[in-house]
């Protein structure tokens, strides 16, 4: 009788990377819906756009690389990196703004480092960064949320502005700073917080928690991403450690000066707080692999986002936050081994 | 380290990592241990345990009786082996064992005459606590006791240590599918219990803890039904929670007293030992009858096998025996393990002999291969789980990163030698990647390297002596004729030395004559005079009559 040959262990779990991916996709459904809701169709135009230039252009990279394509794309990686991206950049961004930061996640931040499981930096956060730098004016394309304005643009309205076809002035028109950028600029007007707050043009952007609209996005991506951690798909230490040094640093600086620095919950519940602290931190890759590594690894991106939007020249800081975190992760993976067991406590 | 709870009753402790596991257990255990009768031919291998195989003490064609040494250790580390049946010795020398290289050792393939003639047996049973340790570690030297939890350390060696604190009777069977130890303290517990004293006498050990997992509540009970009986004081019976790989030594050690076995250490640094039930009933057999380690009970189980069951088996019968006695293959039968599911080893054919390490036979099904995939697995995404199981507290992810570079500075330093090979890391990975495999092969890579720089080594020092004593004797031979020359040189001169002495002083006195000459008529004219000041030249006059000065002084 031939019996099969293998090496131990003969058992495993029945769970793959592509289940991994597709839980993680699941987690983003309601922070989509409820960005959605609040921003129009041009998230889900957006989406589109994202997904269908990183698959394509993963497909080809494989292709030109000699590596396995239909495995690799059904991995599922390539279209998060696309939702995230997408999530990432204003609902109204021209359709070659989010094309050029996609190719620049998949071609260059992926594939050219060696594809899925070699790439130092996160893919979406580095074509973000791209586009931040090259393209800042239609990086503010941000439409006014729903409860700020009456009515959001249609799908065909929505379809027009990205795909170009609608002049300059119009789409200044229907655009509208975020909550953060809008403090940034009052701060700068030397408006205090309050004053902002209560202003009649820029009032309606806050709510009682944080910003209209971003507080419930925020919400969503919070929800999603504790059942992430709970399904044990994302690592719930960075995450933690990411909002907690966050939370804790804006607490002692908004108690300080509470008319310069943003409140905690404001800081927490804004932005791409949660999306970055579940989704886009927690990105196993290019993340901190050991347990205390990754307490330093979310920390440092907390601080880090917290001094950006700050001080720094950008209203929000996660993308820079996360790619700087990322420069240090083999460095915090050296010095974070664990005790090995049977090993002398030093 | 975590605070005991409550009364005095010890707690276990936590271990961390392991995995829950399904236990696939309840299928062997249906029935009661059946023993596998001796077949006509059975290969009895020399080398089935830690250490070096022992010497060969009969020859080809000699008659045998059952319980007859056929090897004896020759070094500390060694054990010997014993006729498991009396008969003939048929042949002596290389027959495939189970081994996961799946190369031939030394094996003594003994004919089964069917009479069972014991040797003379004289057991100690009734004297063995007046016994000294070290009589009594003979005896279990003698009878070629190895440690039956898998690792086959001979287990006099362990024995040495005295004066041990806690002695762990390691009844935690944590692999799946195995129930070998599970029966063996249901059906035998008394004899377990006697082998567990007997040890206990040797080691002087102060308390005994039977740690056994809490799935096997029949174990238990009848361990605790024993231990009562005895009324010592001395056992202990400690459930402790069914988590792989807990049955390892230094994981049942920590997880019984809390402390680690240090890196490198043994368990007696910490005033520990640990004892498979196995071994303890090899043992009782050993004192109470003389009956050396010639069978073991295997469990032979799976999906892939009719009716699963536990049987007691002589060492040397083919496996195929066990199969048979276990109503034969199912018809999708694909694989035979040898040990269990996460540490066991595929074996090539069932026409191989049961030895002393064989704890089960593992028949797997087609049904249960791994997924095509396997051999070309995914890219490591860094997820980690496999660092929540490691239960050596390793980084199996980067490990893994430096395997596959052969970084072998990262991997000493990533402490790839402390890996237990448990499996966890691999069973848990999303992208299938067969770890183990991985560090196995950087295993013996550094191994391999290690022996080289050690060849090279000697290799290098050869050829620096030889390069030093050609050296040597080169000096000695110039030395030599310098010597020779001078005594020449010395000799030819002898004669006309005070001649030549006088030429010599007259060259050098009229070379000096001539130089001074020279000098004299020398008539030094000074250079870039021609636009100083009134100053300098004085200054210039100045040095010149000193110098004259000086001259004058000389």
């Amino acid at each position: 009788m031939e019996f099969k040959q293998a090496s131990s262990p003969h058992l495993s779990v029945n769970t793959d990377v592509q289940d991994i991916m597709r839980k993680v996709l699941y987690a983003l459904v309601p922070g989509i819906i409820v960005a959605t809701w609040f921003f129009g169709w041009g998230v889900l135009i957006n989406i589109l756009i994202a997904a269908s230039v990183c698959l394509a252009s993963e497909a080809v990279m494989l292709k030109l690389r000699e590596r396995p394509v239909k495995v690799t794309l059904l991995d599922g990686s390539a279209l998060i990196t696309a939702i995230l991206l997408a999530l990432a950049l204003p609902p109204l961004a021209p359709w070659w703004l989010t094309t050029v930061a996609s190719l620049f996640a998949i071609v260059v931040a992926k594939q050219l480092y060696g594809g899925l499981g070699f790439n130092m930096f996160n893919p979406a956060m580095v074509g973000y960064i791209v586009v931040m730098i090259s393209f800042p004016r239609e990086m503010t394309f941000w439409t006014p949320p729903a409860g700020v304005v009456e009515q959001l643009p249609g799908l065909l309205d929505t379809l027009r502005i990205i795909f170009g076809s609608t002049d300059a002035q119009q789409i200044d028109a229907m655009t509208m700073a975020t909550p953060f950028d809008t403090i940034k600029t009052q701060l700068g007007l030397e408006n205090d917080i309050e004053t902002t707050r209560q202003s009649i043009t820029y009032g309606p952007l806050f709510s009682t928690l944080s910003g209209t609209g971003w507080e419930w996005i925020n919400a969503a991506f919070l929800a999603g991403g504790i059942w992430l951690v709970k399904s044990k798909v994302a690592d719930w230490r960075i995450p933690v450690a990411m909002l907690l040094s966050l939370g804790l640093i804006a607490n002692i600086f908004s108690v300080v000066d509470y008319a310069t620095y943003s409140s905690t919950l404001f800081h927490l519940m804004s932005g791409g707080t949660m999306l970055a602290a579940f989704f886009i931190a927690t990105d196993p890759v290019s993340a901190s692999t050991t347990p205390k590594g990754r307490w330093i690894y979310g920390a440092g991106i907390g601080i880090l986002v917290y001094v950006i939007r700050t001080w720094g020249g950008y209203p929000d800081g996660i993308a820079f936050a996360v790619v700087l975190m990322n420069i240090a992760v083999p460095i915090i993976d050296y010095y974070t081994k664990p005790r090995t067991f049977g090993q002398r406590e030093s | 380290m975590k605070q005991k709870l409550l009364d005095d009753r010890p707690d276990v402790y936590p271990l961390d990592g392991g995995l829950h596991l399904q236990a696939h257990k309840a299928m062997s255990c249906t029935q009661a241990i059946s023993t596998v009768a001796a077949p006509d031919t059975l290969v009895v291998p020399l080398h089935q345990h830690i250490g070096e195989e022992g010497e060969v003490l009969v020859s080809v064609g000699e008659r045998v009786l059952k319980g007859q040494p056929l090897s004896r250790p020759k070094q500390l580390i060694s054990a010997a082996v014993h006729a498991p049946v009396s008969g003939t010795v048929k042949a002596i020398g290389m027959y495939p064992v189970p081994h996961p290289s799946h190369l031939q050792a030394r094996c003594i393939v003994i004919e089964n005459d069917h009479k069972d003639e014991w040797v003379e047996r004289d057991p100690v049973a009734d004297i063995y606590h007046r016994m000294n340790s070290h009589d009594l570690r003979n005896i279990i030297r003698d009878a070629g006791i190895v440690g039956l939890g898998g690792a086959c350390f001979p287990t006099a060696v362990k024995q040495t240590e005295i004066n041990i604190q806690t002695f762990i009777l390691n009844g935690v069977e944590c692999e799946p599918y195995i129930t070998c130890d599970d029966m063996l303290m249901r059906e035998r517990a008394a004899d377990v219990l006697s082998g567990a004293d007997i040890i206990g006498h040797i080691i002087k050990a102060r308390e005994c803890v039977i740690a056994i997992e809490d799935n096997k509540p029949e174990a238990i009970a009848a361990m605790q039904a024993v231990v009562d009986e005895d009324g010592t004081g001395f056992f202990r019976v400690q459930a402790v929670p069914t988590i792989y790989p807990s049955g390892g030594e230094k994981q049942i050690i920590k997880i019984i007293t809390g402390k680690e076995v240090p890196r490198n250490g043994l368990p007696a640094d910490i005033d520990v030992l640990c004892q498979n039930v196995g071994t303890a009933y090899a043992i009782h057999d050993a004192i109470y009858n003389d009956t050396p380690l010639i069978s073991r009970i295997v469990t032979v189980t799976g999906e892939g096998v009719k009716q699963p069951m536990n049987m007691q088996v002589p060492i040397g019968t083919a496996m195929s025996e066990c199969i048979r006695q276990a109503q034969g293959y199912q018809q999708d039968a694909s694989q035979l393990i040898m040990g269990g599911p996460m540490m066991g080893f595929t074996l090539q054919s069932d026409e191989l002999p049961v030895i002393k390490a064989t704890n089960c036979l593992l028949v797997g099904t087609q049904a249960q291969d791994h997924p095509a995939g396997y051999d070309q697995h995914s890219p490591c995404i860094r997820c980690g789980l496999c660092v929540e199981v490691c239960p050596a507290h390793l980084l199996p992810q980067q490990l893994y990163w430096y395997a596959s570079s052969q970084n072998v500075d990262r991997l000493l330093e990533h402490d790839l030698f402390d890996c237990i090979e448990c499996g966890c890391c691999a069973y848990v990975c999303p992208s299938k990647i067969p770890l183990v495999q991985y560090y196995r092969y950087a295993k013996s890579e550094i191994w391999a390297q290690d022996a080289e720089r050690k060849q090279s080594d000697i290799a290098r020092r050869r050829h620096e002596a030889r390069e030093a004593r050609l050296l040597k004797q080169k000096q000695e031979r110039e030395e030599r004729l310098r010597k020779k020359r001078e005594a020449l040189k010395n000799k030819k001169s002898n004669g006309d030395s005070n001649k030549a002495q006088d030429n010599k002083s007259a060259a050098i006195a009229a070379a000096l004559a001539r130089v001074q000459e020279k000098k004299q008529g020398q008539n030094i004219k000074p250079k870039n005079t021609d636009n100083l000041t009134e100053e300098q030249r004085a200054l210039i006059a100045a040095v010149d009559n000193r110098r004259k000065e000086n001259d004058l002084q000389k």
